[in-house]
């Protein structure tokens, strides 16, 4: 690959790389021009925040690193290889929880597993045990989903989408329904799993504080048309605290440039 | 247990109502027969077998058919729900056909089949399966879209996102489509039974038919009664369990009727 792209700031090889991606929705009303020529190019083991107003393309930029949308035109590279449809090596986890209410939790965490040949039904049943005890719910292993709290099933999530092993995690808004409690106990466990486990992530947020306290870089994107506008480089030690005054210089920087991409944007 | 004594007391209360109203003597006899004769009827027929023998008769054309416009109903509305061309053709006949009150196949199907079981079955087939096919395609239809985008990024792909997806998630409307086809089976071939008399098997429908031809009200009430009672049987004891489980399991209230 002889790509360099200016924002990629760290020597680890690249994982992700975006390249002039266009999309563009039509509807029979409007056409809105989600992503104009956006590249960007995330390192292995690295965490990336996107961040922006809504509408400016953040969550279609996630969809399409995950295959589940496809561009009009440019592309998606993962591990040098072309991103045709989704793909087990990038898992991807959803604002609700998306999990399977005909499962119980354990059975949600076997989902991705079952999908992978390679295992034997007793490895299986190991790996979701021991990823429901990384997310705090080996007691909760047959509790329906329906009796789950939001942190909780967001932990089941979590769980379901690290135990097929992929290398890249695909984060949209996980926490965002969740009470600030509960949100700040995930971003300890979030970060504790991401040291632990060096997966890339990609998490897509609309919280400042929080993009501040996970992202090795913050990049935050305009609308209309959905573009990447600047990229910040967060310069602390892991874990982090989201109440942590060192996040404060940061997060009144990326505030500020937020609010200078609302300049001609229509509120929803 | 509570609620049971309620509905008992109910219906006693009922059965009172209506023996006071015999006794008062305002309607004729044999137009408003007393509870009793209607019990003895009922007690007569059971012992003399008419009872079993039509109900076995009613029961076995309804399982047929129902299963038949089942299994033709379910992934006609699977398919209905999920290709365009099928939903414009197939779906808007369907919504056509289950408009039709199902009494109005009966001339059709004797035309067609005779006097025969054949009949029976065409009748009871075509009441079922529309409103299986809409049912069906409604509820593949609101099946969360977040539900298989999940599955596809964890690999699930065509035959196995259908039958561990798509299939599960709709669970819970395809009981639905399955207990409303179960209720148009049934009212069906109760038209049927009543406007087809056929040498093959005396159904509940020809029992009914013939007790207002004798003018035996005792007779029509009971049978009736049983026809109630079959419906209300059937219900508790094959879709409550079903409706029990996806409640416990989705955790969401699904009606028990």
């Amino acid at each position: 690959m002889e790509l360099s792209h200016p924002e990629s700031l760290t020597a680890a090889p690249a994982k992700l790389i975006v390249e002039n991606v266009f999309k563009r929705f039509t509807s029979s009303r409007a056409t809105v021009q989600a992503l104009d020529d956006v590249s960007l190019t995330v390192a292995e083991g690295e965490f990336v925040c996107l961040i922006g107003q809504s509408g400016c393309g953040k969550s279609t930029l996630l969809d399409i690193m995950a295959g589940l949308t496809m561009p009009d035109s440019g592309r998606v590279l993962a591990d040098g290889k072309l991103v045709e449809g989704p793909g087990r090596q990038r898992l991807v986890m959803f604002q609700e929880s998306a999990l399977f209410p005909w499962l119980d939790a354990f059975g949600n965490v076997m989902f991705g597993l079952k999908l992978r040949p390679d295992l034997t039904g007793a490895e299986r049943r190991d790996i979701a045990d021991h990823f429901l005890k990384l997310v705090g719910l080996e007691k909760f292993r047959h509790a329906h989903v329906h009796e789950l709290s939001g942190g909780m099933k967001q932990r089941v999530a979590l769980a379901r989408a690290l135990a097929p092993d992929p290398q890249v995690l695909l984060m949209d808004e996980p926490f965002a329904a969740l009470d600030a409690l509960t949100r700040d106990q995930l971003y300890d466990d979030i970060q504790r799993i991401w040291m632990g486990s060096r997966k890339t992530i990609v998490f897509v947020t609309h919280n400042v504080r929080e993009a501040v306290c996970l992202g090795n870089r913050v990049v935050l994107m305009s609308p209309s048309p959905g573009r990447i506008s600047q990229i910040f480089q967060i310069d602390l030690a892991h874990p982090r605290d989201i109440n942590s005054r060192d996040l404060a210089g940061y997060t009144s920087t990326i505030a500020a440039a937020l609010k200078g991409t609302l300049k001609g944007a229509v509120f929803e | 247990m509570k609620r049971l004594a309620v509905a008992l007391l109910f219906f006693a209360m009922l059965t009172g109502l209506w023996e006071l109203a015999v006794r008062s003597g305002r309607w004729s006899i044999v137009l408003l027969p007393s509870p009793v004769f209607v019990a003895e009827y009922i007690w007569g027929a059971l012992l003399d077998g008419t009872l079993i023998e039509s109900t076995w008769v009613t029961l076995k054309r309804l399982l047929i058919g129902y299963a038949a416009g089942v299994v033709i109903g379910l992934p006609l509305g699977l398919l209905t729900s999920t290709t365009q061309v099928l939903e414009d053709t197939i779906g808007s006949l369907a919504l056509g056909f289950q408009t039709l009150p199902s009494v109005c196949w009966v001339p059709l199907a004797l035309v067609w089949f005779g006097q025969t079981e054949g009949a029976m079955l065409f009748v009871v087939i075509m009441g079922t399966v529309w409103s299986v096919i809409i049912a069906t395609d409604h509820g593949a239809r609101n099946i969360p879209p977040i539900y298989a985008r999940a599955a596809r990024t964890m690999g699930s792909e065509g035959f196995h996102k259908w039958t561990r997806v798509i299939l599960p998630a709709s669970l819970p409307f395809l009981v639905s489509g399955m207990k409303q086809g179960w209720a148009f089976a049934w009212r069906s071939l109760m038209a049927a039974e009543i406007y087809v008399t056929i040498l093959t098997g005396f159904g509940l429908g020809h029992l009914l038919h013939y007790g207002r031809e004798l003018n035996a009200m005792e007779q029509v009430i009971g049978i009736m009664i049983v026809i109630v009672v079959i419906g209300l049987l059937v219900d508790r004891l094959l879709f409550s369990p079903w409706e029990r489980f996806l409640h416990r399991r989705w955790g969401t209230n699904v009606k028990e009727t």
